[in-house]
């Protein structure tokens, strides 16, 4: 027989997960609702919209609601992980491949095809299933919808929606609790409700979701949008200042206090998603070492490419004149040179040893590529700061990274490749908060002495990919840059290993095989290296 | 060069390997006849359950073995003469070694019933035990209903097994309450409750009589020895402990009592042969701790005793505080030091024990009744920090302090509720009446 076991090995297939008469009622009338918007996606002309809307969305979420009530309120609190190899839809089986290439289409036609989806053009009003989404739209900030209104709305009722089955699934975890009301409050209220309002109040300001900092957020210092703040006024003012203190100030406070999942898994909108919605394709991330390493380069480099293009873009609309404003080209590109400087010293001086040889490459060849780009600058005419048009920067960015990478892959992707990787591979924010969290946070996940048995349910349902296991084994913490603090690896560990903590920085990293049970001196020999 | 060659690539086996690899650069070969690369034995409930794939059941991957310069070498062997020091499969070729590692762990127990040999009769140890659960219980329809021999570990894991299939069980246990062999009286009830509300038909103080065979040579029903009851099923689980899986040593010079007998260096009476893991029995017991221990933990430790010495610094095993760890069902169970049962404690050992009312959590703390020395701790449902508590076995702490101090210990996520509080009142409690 091979030694590679799965479902196929059976005489039958393991079906005992079959779905209730409650379940496949609960489906039928999600998709009634489901079936709506396809309608109106092929210009159906609801008499009345408003209806058919309410109606749709209801539907989807009781169906979702019923579904989950028979699936866990049933069962027994506790991990709820049976049959998920077994389903075609966690385990890359047929449901599996066509909601992941029906949500790649999606997302293809969302961003670049939106008249499809009846977005207008010239004024006339919209069609299809953005007018179906018209009267919400008026409702809340008094103007029609649009492909991402349409898109904000479907995003912020699946996280709801999904969230409550995830409350349910994992109830007998407080903390998972509280950090998916979390980030179903902070998608509701922040993502969604806020931004409407404040056009309402003030239609001059830019859509703002002020949890989705600069760089996830990578268009919020373009030139645009710091008219429109500036033309807005104080608040608007207030808002773009608010942009610069979030990464700046904010964001390294909470990230040494609490590690990055205080964003990633408990306030980002692309992690509420992955969460929610993406929790039944967690253990289908790439758990090899190569996907690691692969990791560790494209990541950085995605935050590289978001630093070089959002300070072309600045350098780009500022001027010379020091007497018109005191920000000109050469004093804003002297405090990024000072900045990333700064950084990159102090990481060398302080945090050399806790870098691996291909961390200490990467960040040398990076910060010499971006202080020899940035040094040219005196060497190139005014419209260039690289050598590209700061708008080839900018667009070439917006398509790969901002449309491509975040939406068609990160989450189209969702049932091939997991539900975080986008987070993992791709997001820029994760970049600099993971930095952080590897070299100066009081975050760590604990490893509870001798009691792992190696199982490898940890590393399974990392999302990130992490060999939770390789760490746990050994007795060793776990510090790693891409942890988002999900806390799934220590909900579904047997033996109770594993502990999410913020504390001391000391002693947080403790490379050595502490396995206690054994001789204490047998212990010190292990540990000679 | 020094060829090492280990039988067996369970934890055992690979640990002693890895750490042999660590400090030296000798030849190293490990053999098994189960798998291509080792795996996780515990996990393969998981598999069976769809909680994960057999390949995450992996801890190193495939190109571990190779860049680590381990031979793995897939094969049976039949006999060891020790004298020409070659290994003989049952494939026809032969191995030579210059020192052998024997660590070829356990396998289930047979008290002899009658029809235990059937088709459909097994225990769970092995990935051709998982292999063949697949055939035999895929589902409810082809199985439809399960009996499971042999109250411990194995017999609830796999009875959680079963049951995520929706297969139906019955659990003969022998003794009057589940693992109470093991465990305190008021623990074991508990678990009793526990697996009632899993809906497994939970027999105690049964016995199996014989297994009765249908005409094609698959068990078809059982016969239970206090009540003559038969209980007609599909499948027998075998979990009735294990034992040193060791018959290929029956004709070598190595000397075998139920497990291969090492001394404190695990070396056997040959010269240049060892044994680690579950298949090892020690001569002399250490501490409270039995000759043969067929503990995941155990075998890892033994593992890099044995590596040690191997390399040319000679170390006896000489185990720390004993702890251990399972789950029934949704209940985690966490212990160090020691809490003997009922039956098994001396008269110096007290119990303080604390129930919370949902039946899903609670502990036992053992103490010397004299000196009130705190001796071990069973915990349910709340997870306690390994790292406290052997400092604390360690410092010889008494039971008022390790009270006092036990929020230190506390190991659980973050938001949960804690239980400290409800414990020390109920022990000032317990102070007051006795």
């Amino acid at each position: 027989m091979s030694s590679k076991l799965n479902q196929s090995m059976s005489l039958a297939k393991p079906d005992a997960q079959d779905i209730s008469t409650k379940q496949k009622l609960a489906l039928a009338i999600g998709f009634i609702g489901f079936f709506i918007l396809v309608l109106a996606l092929f210009n159906t002309n609801f008499s009345n919209k408003s209806f058919f809307l309410t109606l749709s969305l209801v539907l989807i979420s009781i169906g979702t609601i019923i579904f989950s009530n028979d699936a866990y309120l049933n069962t027994s609190k506790g991990i709820k992980n049976d049959g998920v190899w077994f389903k075609s839809i966690s385990s890359r089986g047929v449901l599996g491949w066509l909601t992941g290439v029906f949500l790649t289409l999606f997302y293809i036609v969302l961003y670049f095809y939106p008249e499809y989806l009846g977005q207008s053009s010239n004024g006339e009003s919209n069609t299809g299933l953005i007018g179906l989404f018209d009267p919400l739209s008026n409702l809340l900030s008094g103007r029609p919808a649009t492909q991402w209104f349409v898109y904000g709305t479907l995003y912020t009722v699946a996280i709801l929606i999904f969230g409550y089955k995830f409350i349910l699934k994992y109830r007998n975890n407080k903390y998972e609790k509280l950090r998916t009301f979390s980030v179903m409050f902070f998608q509701l209220a922040f993502a969604f409700l806020i931004p409407e309002f404040m056009y309402r109040l003030n239609s001059d300001l830019p859509y703002y979701d002020l949890k989705s900092i600069w760089p996830l957020n990578y268009y919020n210092f373009e030139r645009y949008r710091i008219n429109q703040f500036i033309d807005a006024g104080d608040v608007g003012l207030g808002l773009l200042i608010f942009g610069i203190v979030s990464i700046f100030i904010i964001t390294p406070i909470l990230t040494y206090k609490y590690g990055k999942r205080w964003y990633c898994s408990w306030v980002c909108g692309c992690g509420a998603l992955a969460e929610t919605v993406g929790d039944p394709f967690r253990q289908l991330s790439d758990k090899r070492q190569v996907a690691w390493k692969i990791e560790r380069w494209v990541i950085h480099s995605v935050l590289v490419f978001v630093i070089l293009m959002t300070t072309a873009v600045v350098y780009s609309y500022l001027g010379n004149d020091s007497s018109k404003y005191w920000l000109t080209r050469p004093a804003f590109l002297g405090l990024v040179t000072t900045f990333l400087t700064l950084v990159f010293v102090l990481t060398m001086v302080f945090k050399r040893k806790e870098l691996g040889k291909d961390a200490i490459y990467g960040a040398i060849g990076y910060f010499v590529v971006i202080i020899a780009l940035i040094g040219l600058h005196y060497f190139s005419t005014d419209t260039k700061l690289f050598l590209i048009k700061s708008e080839t920067l900018r667009t070439t960015y917006a398509f790969l990274i901002g449309s491509i990478f975040s939406g068609v892959i990160g989450t189209g992707f969702y049932p091939i490749f997991g539900s975080r990787v986008w987070c993992r591979f791709g997001c820029p924010m994760a970049a600099i908060l993971g930095f952080q969290q590897r070299l100066f946070s009081k975050f760590r996940i604990t490893t509870n002495g001798g009691q792992c048995i190696s199982c490898g349910n940890c590393s399974t349902y990392c999302e990130m990919g992490i060999d939770v296991r390789a760490y746990a084994q050994k007795g060793e913490n776990i510090v790693r840059s891409s942890c988002v603090g999900c806390g799934i690896c220590s909900a579904v560990c047997p033996r109770g290993v594993l502990k999410l903590e913020n504390d001391s920085m000391k002693g947080r990293i403790n490379s050595n095989d502490i396995l206690l049970g054994n001789d204490v001196n047998l212990m010190d020999l292990v540990n000679q290296k | 060069m020094d060829h090492i060659v280990i039988i067996g690539n369970g934890i055992s086996g690979v640990t002693a390997a890895r750490h042999i690899r660590k400090h030296s650069d000798k030849q190293i070969t490990i053999i098994s006849a189960e798998s291509d690369y080792f795996f996780s034995r515990t996990a393969l409930m998981y598999v069976y359950m769809g909680h994960m794939t057999f390949e995450h059941t992996k801890p190193f991957e495939d190109w571990f073995w190779k860049k680590n310069k381990i031979d793995l070498k897939k094969g049976f062997v039949k006999t060891i003469d020790t004298r020409n020091k070659t290994l003989v499969f049952s494939e026809g070729d032969n191995v030579q070694y210059d020192k052998l590692i024997i660590a070829t762990g356990s396998k289930p127990n047979k008290f002899g019933w009658k029809g235990q040999d059937l088709n459909g009769v097994q225990g769970l140890y092995s990935k051709q035990d998982l292999e063949n659960l697949e055939v035999f219980t895929p589902n409810n329809t082809i199985c439809k209903r399960a009996v499971i021999i042999g109250g411990g570990l194995i017999g609830i894991e796999l009875a959680e097994m079963l049951s995520s299939r929706n297969i139906p069980v019955t659990f003969l246990v022998r003794e009057s309450s589940f693992w109470n062999s093991v465990l305190p009286e008021g623990e074991s009830q508990m678990i009793n409750k526990h697996i009632k509300k899993h809906h497994i038909d939970l027999r105690l103080s049964s016995n199996l009589k014989e297994i009765i065979s249908d005409d094609k040579g698959k068990a078809k029903s059982i016969i239970i020895e206090e009540t003559g009851e038969e209980i007609a099923c599909d499948f027998v689980g075998l979990t009735a402990g294990v034992s040193p899986n060791i018959d290929f040593l029956k004709n070598s010079d190595i000397e075998t009592n139920k497990g291969v007998l090492v001394n404190r260096f695990l070396e056997t009476n040959i010269p240049d042969v060892y044994a680690v893991g579950d298949c090892a029995e020690q001569r002399e017991a250490t501490g409270n701790r039995k000759p043969i221990e067929a503990v995941w933990y155990t075998g890892r430790m033994m593992g890099e005793v044995l590596a040690q010495t191997i390399c040319g610094n000679k170390m006896s095993y000489n185990p720390g505080h004993w702890f251990n760890s399972a789950k029934f069902f949704d209940i985690e169970y966490q212990t160090y030091g020691w809490v003997n049962s009922h039956k098994n404690k001396s008269d110096n050992e007290s119990h303080f024990h604390w129930k919370h009312d949902d039946d899903t959590k609670c502990i036992t703390m053992a103490f010397d009744k004299n000196t009130n020395q705190f001796l071990g701790i069973n915990t349910f449902g709340i997870r306690m920090r390994h790292e406290v508590f052997d400092r604390w076995l360690t410092e010889n702490r008494d039971i008022d302090y390790v009270i006092k101090n036990l929020s230190e210990a506390n190991f659980d996520p973050e938001f949960y509720k804690h239980y400290e509080r409800e414990i020390q009142k109920t022990y000032k409690n317990q102070l007051q009446l006795a």
